[in-house]
């Protein structure tokens, strides 16, 4: 329990200090964040638009026991195989969503259901059973903890220290995420929005579905470490949503997502310190706040906004329900 | 991959643009269509008509591939479709796609340009260019920049028709291009359609309006599961076959329409034999 439920503001122990005192990891850790967010954001705003979500959260549940099988078979905490592991039952996954879907009258969103509470139960009695003394902690495979990620192990490029390992291979995913919507920008536009014309220029609507999900599968995986495999799903699905309040032009969406991911990280860390509570959290709910306030203020489309200008057309009837509602 | 060779403008004589043969299409082993024999020939403006569940849309699906065939063929321009992509337009249902989606006009009609584009390449200028006139072919350029859903449902088909055209096809496939349509909109689209087919492009359109369709079509396929009748439309447009086509469900209504509407077609043919 602590001391007191909500410890007093400190500006100099909140803001100041990670900077001036331990700068050397304050900035490995918002970076972290941003990139994990950022990246997770980016292929969201498909996921999204795709109306594939859910399909997110199957895929980011259903990874424990591709990682825990990963780790049981190879015993270590490699990248690869967990990303082998990872990336297996994210195929898995989606195909049996999709086997059941086609062979039964079970709807899809019941299937995504059944799949991912099965295999992620499967992956908590392994876990539990055979791996939980070691190395592979259910809690943060769960929740993650950008805190806790390794700092010391440095990458050096010619001479220059240039980061962390973990950092750099979150970067190297972002920018291979960006490169590969830059590349084939027009092909996910057009699958995303019209699968029957895509088809019909030659453009096949399958192959995208099939590499947006593995490639999902690979964003979600280097991105649990930090995030968890419950809040992978916050970064999915926040930077787009919020985005897509404020403007309806896709690139406009995709660069707007990138800098909600840099408030997410820098704001999340702050709130995160303040309380002393997990990074991962507070910057999912700083994603949450962020969302509210421009759902409600946002100017074109804000909940204000439309009440405002509902009052205006309507005085007399929407006058007596705000009276209500006060 | 080699580029591919462009087709010179003589292929288009020596193959009609569609050409099924014996074609079976089945949902989990449930026929949707069955026995389809049909030859397009080139400059035809051909209305699809049937009954709900006649598999009009199915017959536009199978042509462009996205359905297994389970028995048959389909040619178009001699080849199988997949080789024939760049010299087919599509125009959809309107309610197959999200309006929501974040793109204005503008962006859904270059999506036209995305087959002659190939991979790797991102519309150009001229891309945009060709767009815009497109747009303005349909009076729909002073909404470039809206985004779709801030559109009416006429408006939204004027886009889609846009897009139909910047993919400066031969062969044009349109599923329900009428449906929800003002009478404005309407008479602009089969003003286009016509246009098109002046330009000896070839048209084949899933219509369920009876009183219009004679006069829309100079070809008519009456489709239910399998080809009812196909031919010209003074030929293919009669009491009978339509009877075949619907059954019982040809409502009074449409039989009082489609008597008006033969009279109209006679009244066209004596007109034609007295110029």
């Amino acid at each position: 329990m602590r001391d007191q439920f909500l410890p007093a503001f400190s500006f100099q122990n909140a803001i100041i200090e990670p900077w001036s005192l331990y700068f050397d990891s304050t900035i490995w850790i918002v970076t972290m964040g941003f990139l994990v967010a950022a990246t997770c954001g980016l292929i969201g705003c498909f996921i999204i638009l795709r109306r594939m979500a859910l399909v997110g959260d199957a895929i980011s549940h259903s990874l424990l026991p591709g990682i825990t099988l990963a780790f049981l078979l190879t015993n270590s905490r490699d990248t690869l195989p967990m990303m082998i592991g990872a990336i297996a039952a994210g195929v898995v996954t989606v195909a049996l969503i999709e086997a059941i879907r086609q062979s039964s009258r079970i709807k899809p969103d019941a299937a995504i259901g059944i799949v991912f509470s099965s295999l992620f139960a499967i992956g908590v009695v392994l876990i539990s059973a055979y791996a939980d003394t070691v190395d592979l902690d259910a809690e943060c495979v769960l929740y993650g903890e950008i805190g806790w990620i390794p700092l010391e192990d440095r990458i050096v490029l010619g001479g220059h220290e240039i980061g962390p390992l973990p950092v750099i291979r979150m970067a190297v995913i972002g920018l291979i995420a960006l490169g590969l919507l830059l590349t084939f920008y027009k092909e996910l536009l057009v699958t995303s929005f019209d699968a029957g014309l895509a088809a019909s220029l030659g453009i096949n609507p399958g192959r995208y579905q099939y590499g947006l999900t593995l490639f999902l599968s690979v964003v979600i995986v280097s991105s649990f470490e930090s995030v968890g495999v419950i809040l992978v799903i916050a970064m999915l699905i926040f930077p787009g949503a919020t985005s897509m309040l404020l403007t309806d032009r896709l690139p406009r969406i995709l660069w707007l997502s990138a800098g909600f991911s840099g408030l997410y990280g820098l704001l999340g860390f702050h709130l995160a310190t303040w309380l002393d509570a997990s990074i991962a959290g507070g910057m999912t709910v700083v994603a949450g706040i962020i969302f509210t306030l421009v759902w409600i203020l946002a100017p074109k489309r804000g909940l204000l906004v439309k009440f405002v200008f509902k009052s205006h057309s309507k005085g007399a009837r929407t006058s007596s329900i705000e009276t209500q509602a006060g | 991959m080699a580029t591919p060779v462009i087709s010179t403008g003589q292929s288009s004589k020596v193959f009609v643009p569609l050409e099924i043969h014996d074609l079976t299409v089945a949902y989990s082993k449930r026929p949707v269509l069955y026995g389809i024999d049909l030859e397009v020939p080139q400059g035809s403006m051909v209305g699809v008509v049937g009954p709900n569940g006649a598999g009009k849309s199915t017959l536009i699906r199978a042509i462009m591939d996205l359905l297994p065939v389970a028995s048959g063929w389909i040619q178009v321009f001699g080849k199988p479709f997949k080789k024939s992509v760049t010299r087919v337009g599509y125009v959809p249902q309107r309610e197959s796609v999200d309006w929501d989606f974040p793109v204005n006009a503008l962006d859904v009609v270059l999506m036209g340009r995305y087959g002659r584009l190939g991979p790797l390449r991102r519309p150009s200028k001229i891309d945009k260019e060709i767009a815009m006139a497109c747009l303005e072919k349909v009076k729909m350029h002073p909404y470039a920049t809206r985004q779709i859903s801030n559109l009416s449902g006429g408006q939204q088909q004027r886009v889609f028709l846009a897009r139909a055209l910047a993919q400066e096809s031969d062969l044009y496939l349109m599923d329900e291009p009428f449906a929800g349509v003002d009478a404005a909109t309407e008479a602009a689209i089969i003003e286009i359609l016509r246009d098109l087919q002046n330009q000896g492009k070839t048209l084949i359109v899933v219509h369920h309006d009876l009183t219009t369709a004679p006069d829309y079509f100079d070809r008519i396929l009456l489709l239910n599961m399998r080809v009812v009748a196909f031919g010209l439309t003074k030929d293919v447009f009669t009491f009978e076959n339509l009877q075949t086509a619907y059954g019982g469900r040809l409502s009074i209504l449409s039989e009082v329409a489609l008597s008006r509407a033969q009279k109209k077609l006679e009244g066209d043919t004596h007109e034609n034999i007295s110029e």
